[in-house]
């Protein structure tokens, strides 16, 4: 063990820095379980109010928009939708660019490889109206393909799956071949099964990354019928308390993925076996 | 490369296509719209469009609104680099350091990662606004705080909402830059160098260097782009468009003013800026850093 001070002040810098994360997070929190009378004439709360079911449930149920057409429980459903969408579609398609990119004696694969790994440069943001008239064009605004595909059009995924690929010994293609596996065998047999961490890893941070959007929903979505959870939040009225318990609970998919899959998360990233 | 290959053969564009489909009609076609945009002046009722040359790009250099609005995106991306890259290294530093409840620590310290910019966004709405905000309170009690009019104040305000949840993504990286350092190299320097301050320093930062500079890139690439949310959510570029960046400012000018033309001539000095970035990186700092 490597010391640079002693350890009851590492302890006391870290909880320092934890107690800068939760803190906000629980005073919106705590402040969510009480009346908005409550907050309206004393302001945050640090202590748990008894108002927790009714404002939560209240918020489910919530009719948001001007036509009153999406409950705050559809907007989670399509949330759900646009990230497993994002995240399926991206991880599939890049774990197969990838394989080309890394397995296959391609003509003009320096092209190639810049031709997709050049699009990491120009974020959607850069490219929006456009892309919106690329999608109306297409017919697919408003609609469920319109808020997963321009997301799921990057090549970062690529990135990662293609240093992880090069990663893996040559005797395993050279033993697969002697075994008569075809392109399609070697990568069902043994790419996507060794890539599985790394799958994992790609798919929760598109997951997140679709989640968390809120420029693109917007843009895209003119019925209410489709908006987000993270877009719905400053679309919606209503009392202080049921904001707060609509922020929590915002919060609560992507949080706890990261916590539960985290060790996926790390090893994929990081590369570390 | 690889030494053992597949021959080039047709199962090759069954792989390649989807990706390269989706990038092909949902980044290449717009990407060429967004210059067509920016090199054309579409008339009053959108029918016709005409080739104006460089007008569109000479026009946002006239405009003072983009100047204020490249400064306020400098100023932001350096600042958050620095906050969230300090704070961050800190933080990592200590929980290398701990014997016990490391891996705890590493949970406690990484979940604001996973929160949308929107949502933080939001959540500082609430600790700034006037009625309850505690930051407002406590901050216009020392110094009369009020970011409605003070450019001083907006930027403090969107510097601590734009770095909250960063933090997290600087603590990652540099703690696992930190446990990829062999062990060896640091006991070495113990013998050598008695102050852990100047060991810290003069062996283990120069070799968290390639961590350190990709992650410049991560949050200045987070401060461009991943601030809409905040932005769109907070300020709203209060006072007087002080506090909008490149990209916020685009937008507007797109969506609130209908000025594809503009937009797009801002787009794409953006794509330079990013440009200019990439190539300083690979260039300059590569060639510099040292690895292990």
């Amino acid at each position: 063990m490597i010391r640079y001070f002693s350890s009851n002040f590492s302890h006391l810098i870290l909880l320092i820095g934890i107690f800068i994360m939760i803190i906000p997070v629980w005073l919106i929190f705590a402040s969510s379980t009480h009346t908005a009378l409550i907050i309206n004439t004393q302001g945050l709360q640090f202590f748990l109010g008894d108002k927790f079911l009714e404002n939560y449930t209240k918020v489910l149920l919530y009719e948001g928009g001007f036509f009153k057409e999406i409950t705050v429980l559809k907007m989670f459903l399509n949330s759900f939708l646009m990230a497993t969408g994002v995240a399926f579609l991206s991880v599939i398609s890049s774990l197969m660019t990838a394989y080309v990119l890394v397995y296959f004696r391609v003509k003009y694969a320096t092209l190639l490889f810049w031709i997709i790994f050049i699009t990491i440069l120009v974020p959607l943001e850069l490219r929006i109206f456009p892309t919106y008239s690329v999608m109306s064009t297409l017919n697919l605004v408003n609609s469920y393909w319109g808020l997963i595909i321009p997301i799921s059009a990057s090549a970062i995924a690529t990135l990662f799956f293609r240093q992880f690929y090069k990663t893996i010994p040559d005797e395993l293609l050279e033993s697969a071949k002697l075994d008569g596996a075809n392109t399609w065998r070697f990568f069902i047999d043994f790419l996507v099964p060794l890539s599985k961490t790394m799958i994992v890893a790609m798919f929760i941070f598109m997951f997140v990354f679709g989640y968390n959007q809120y420029l693109w929903p917007i843009l895209v979505t003119s019925s209410e019928q489709y908006w987000t959870v993270v877009m719905g939040l400053k679309m919606m009225s209503g009392s202080i308390v049921n904001k707060f318990a609509f922020v929590i609970m915002s919060m609560i998919p992507p949080v706890l993925i990261i916590i539960v899959l985290q060790k996926y998360f790390i090893k994929g990233i990081f590369q570390d076996k | 490369m690889k030494k053992v290959q597949f021959k080039s053969n047709y199962s090759q564009y069954f792989f390649l296509a989807p990706q390269l489909g989706i990038l092909l009609i949902f980044l290449y076609w717009p990407i060429i719209q967004t210059f067509r945009d920016a090199f054309t002046m579409q008339d009053a009722f959108g029918f016709g469009r005409q080739f104006v040359w460089f007008d569109n790009f000479l026009f946002i250099f006239d405009d003072p609104a983009y100047f204020i609005a490249f400064k306020f995106t400098i100023i932001y991306s350096f600042v958050i680099t620095l906050v969230t890259g300090a704070i961050g290294l800190l933080l990592a530093v200590n929980a290398n350091n701990v014997m016990h409840g490391k891996s705890a620590y590493k949970t406690l310290l990484i979940w604001p990662y996973a929160i949308a910019p929107a949502v933080v966004g939001v959540m500082a709405n609430y600790f700034f606004s006037e009625r309850f905000g505690l930051l407002y309170h406590l901050f216009n009690d020392l110094w009369g705080f009020n970011w409605y009019e003070s450019v001083f104040d907006s930027y403090i305000y969107l510097i601590i909402a734009g770095s909250w949840k960063q933090i997290s993504a600087n603590f990652i990286f540099f703690l696992a830059g930190l446990q990829a350092i062999q062990k060896s190299v640091i006991e070495a320097s113990i013998i050598d160098c008695k102050s852990s301050f100047r060991r810290f320093w003069t062996i283990t930062f120069p070799l968290l260097m390639p961590t350190t500079f990709f992650l410049i890139i991560i949050n200045i690439t987070y401060a461009f782009f991943d601030t809409f949310g905040i932005i769109d959510t907070t300020t709203i570029g209060a006072p007087s468009g002080e506090t909008r960046t490149l990209v916020y400012k685009a937008y507007m000018d797109g969506f609130r003013g209908l000025d594809l033309g503009s937009a797009g001539a801002q787009s794409i000095m953006m794509m330079l800026i990013v440009l200019v970035i990439t190539i300083f990186q690979f260039r300059y700092i590569e060639g510099k850093i040292h690895y292990n």
